[in-house]
């Protein structure tokens, strides 16, 4: 049925398809919060090509859509270890490098890092990467614990000491993957192990602290760390620098601070991809190319606070942003970072099952 | 009698048409109830076979993500392969009944409660001066003006620790600290009698405003006292009502999945929130499907009952 229909409906939205010049449109999936007020007029300005900019906050949604197929849309902006499988169901097209001059712009370390996920950078380039680590109120931890050691996952995986914090409100992501490798490094574990014993570790520990989290939520905290509602998050680098903004302009004394824990953090990279059925593959390229330029790129974290892959654009980025240790890490910090892979599916269920019980405690 | 052969024969055209529609086997009748069936039809059988089809298939990652039921061998020899492994594996896990007993049970005392609180406002407006019953009922519908996300979302600003109804208990003096009202089944709860009230009160108010007011007055006449009157002739009469009402609120309720993501604590477990994940997380669209279709069932059983009992109620006059 979708079949018959879904090309139906597209020939009636899309005059005429299958001509030699594309429409001048480009529809964009991108997370929310992540671009640039100007950048889309300053695209359209230049190039004449409209865009229909939609929206998300779960890496799951945009895959879900994919696989249905006739997503509609022309560059999507999955997470790494997403991409990695969707890669391999055969879900994006291969990048056309000879239409993406600004290529040359991009970090080669940022660039090897990401062909974990898609080897020799066929099918993505980042568009900004960031971590996963522990937003906090300042004078909220202070009050209850002194010597907090905010910059250690012991903030949230020592009962006794996140215990502290179970009154003012602890937040925690609701992304499994990346919750249980951080159980799994702080057990000082490989993050990305698939053993079901490890998995077990880690539950063991989420349910240690478990009395002391007060919900699990993937964007909820950013409004609540911001106005006082919560005192401690496990969250987004920049979304925790958004709570952060929005406290100093509400100016009701609540101070915002964003550490990456010393045991490690994930470093994740969200990339810019052309699905194989994308409507209009040409200006999906052209949609690309124009945020690999260094000055936009730039724009883009000056607005988002996100790190960009963008070795060109690092000139033009504010000096507050590109010295900020937790925005750009350097060091050991740096170091300990880690990224993930894709599980295999039978691996996601036990996966998906086991933060059900962390979650709920059944 | 003259009267029919003349508008007749201006008409030839059509009974022309009508007789071979007749012919066919559709009649005047048959037309009518042809847009609504169509209707069922598409977007509703299709979609449930779709559903029931990609339940009996096997997971497998990519574009879609399951197996075809149907397939086509080489020599022209077609198989079909029907799993019922998916409806194995919900019954191997008590996560799944457990969440479809909390979501029958999040229902049923949703429902209760509307009912508790629709019943005295229906009884208020049916027993209004008739001026003011269309502004009342105006009142009841008018929430549905805002968009349904933005009246649950409303509710974080009410109940979370700095909200308003917390400040305005400090401000009273009546508690010291806040009360964690959000991310809890009682928010939930909140929620959805909040959400689902008004498909409680109109159904009860349609029984109520047909209630004959001389049999109040016969039974008054008789010395009944008023809780007796309402015992023994409005409350039965408003019985269809009662169940209308309670139908509209417990079937949206089970399924109910933005309430709970959104005011709900993280230990409320919900059939929705199950889904999610399935369909989501473990991207299994079969387990998905089949946890879709078992809910069907879950839900068609009460149904039934209540329509029955319906049905019992209607009789007995």
């Amino acid at each position: 049925m979708r079949r018959l229909i879904a090309p139906a409906l597209g020939a009636l939205l899309v005059a005429t398809p299958a001509l030699a010049q594309e429409e001048p449109v480009v529809n964009v999936y991108n997370w929310s919060d992540y671009i640039a007020e100007d950048t889309i007029a300053k695209f359209t300005a230049e190039t004449g090509i409209q865009v229909n900019y939609d929206v998300f906050d779960s890496n799951e949604v945009v895959e879900a859509r994919l696989l249905a197929g006739n997503s509609g849309y022309d560059v999507v902006v999955p997470s790494g270890f997403f991409l990695e499988r969707q890669i391999q169901a055969g879900l994006f097209q291969p990048l056309d490098k000879s239409k993406l001059p600004n290529l040359a712009n991009m970090d080669p370390e940022i660039m090897e890092a990401t062909a974990v996920h898609d080897p020799d950078n066929t099918y993505s380039v980042d568009y900004m990467w960031g971590t996963t680590g522990l937003g906090y109120n300042v004078a909220a931890i202070a009050q209850r614990m002194p010597d907090a050691p905010t910059s250690s996952w012991d903030m949230v995986f020592d009962p006794e000491v996140i215990a502290n914090f179970a009154d003012c409100g602890v937040a925690v992501l609701d992304a499994p993957t990346e919750m249980i490798a951080a159980a799994l490094n702080y057990l000082g574990l490989d993050p990305n192990s698939e053993d079901a014993d490890d998995l077990a570790q880690a539950e063991a520990l989420w349910l240690s602290v478990r009395p002391s989290i007060r919900y699990f939520h993937s964007s909820q905290y950013i409004d609540d760390l911001g106005n006082g509602e919560i005192c401690l998050a496990v969250g987004y680098s920049g979304d925790v620098f958004i709570a952060q903004a929005a406290a100093a302009e509400a100016d009701a004394g609540v101070e915002i601070e964003y550490s990456i824990p010393e045991e490690g953090a994930v470093q994740w990279f969200d990339l810019l991809a052309i699905p194989a059925d994308a409507p209009h593959p040409d200006n999906a390229h052209k949609f690309i190319n124009f945020v690999l330029d260094a000055q936009i790129a730039a724009d883009i974290t000056n607005y988002v606070y996100y790190a960009s892959g963008n070795l060109a654009a690092l000139e033009f980025v504010d000096d507050e942003i590109k010295n900020d240790p937790a925005i750009y890490p350097v060091g050991e910090a740096a170091e300990k970072l880690f990224s993930l892979r894709a599980h295999t599916p039978q691996f996601d269920r036990l996966l998906t099952r086991s933060w059900t019980r962390i979650r709920t405690g059944r | 009698m003259s009267e029919t052969a003349t508008s007749a024969s201006p008409w030839r055209p059509w009974r022309f048409l009508s007789r071979r529609l007749n012919a066919i086997g559709l009649t005047g009748k048959g037309l009518v109830i042809l847009a609504p069936t169509l209707w069922l039809v598409v977007f509703f059988l299709v979609p449930l076979v779709i559903v029931g089809q990609i339940s009996l298939s096997l997971m497998a990652y990519g574009q879609p993500p399951y197996e075809p039921l149907l397939t086509f061998g080489a020599d022209g020899t077609v198989q079909l392969t029907l799993h019922l492994s998916n409806f194995l594996f919900l019954l191997s896990d008590s996560l799944y009944i457990n969440a479809y007993l909390s979501s029958l049970r999040v229902a049923f005392v949703s429902t209760v409660i509307a009912l508790l609180i629709g019943y005295p406002m229906a009884y208020y407006i049916a027993r209004a001066p008739e001026k003011y019953r269309h502004l009342l009922l105006m009142l009841v519908i008018l929430p549905f003006w805002t968009s349904f996300l933005l009246r649950v979302y409303a509710w974080i600003g009410f109940l979370r620790g700095n909200g308003v109804i917390n400040n305005f208990l400090m401000w009273t003096g009546l508690i010291d600290a806040p009360i964690t009202m959000l991310q809890t089944d009682f928010a939930v709860y909140v929620g959805i009698v909040y959400t689902y009230l008004p498909f409680m009160i109109l159904p009860l108010y349609t029984s109520l405003v047909k209630l004959d007011g001389t049999l109040l007055e016969a039974s008054a006449d008789l010395g009944a006292k008023p809780l007796r009157t309402f015992l023994s002739v409005t409350l039965p009469l408003s019985m269809p009502g009662i169940i209308a009402g309670s139908m509209l609120v417990f079937i949206p309720a089970i399924g109910e999945y933005v309430i709970p993501a959104l005011l709900g604590g993280p230990d409320t477990l919900m059939i929705g929130r199950v889904l999610w994940d399935e369909f989501f997380s473990n991207r299994d669209w079969p387990v998905a499907s089949a946890v879709a279709v078992a809910m069907l069932i879950v839900v068609v059983v009460p149904i039934m009952l209540m329509q029955r009992a319906q049905d019992a109620v209607v009789e007995r006059r």
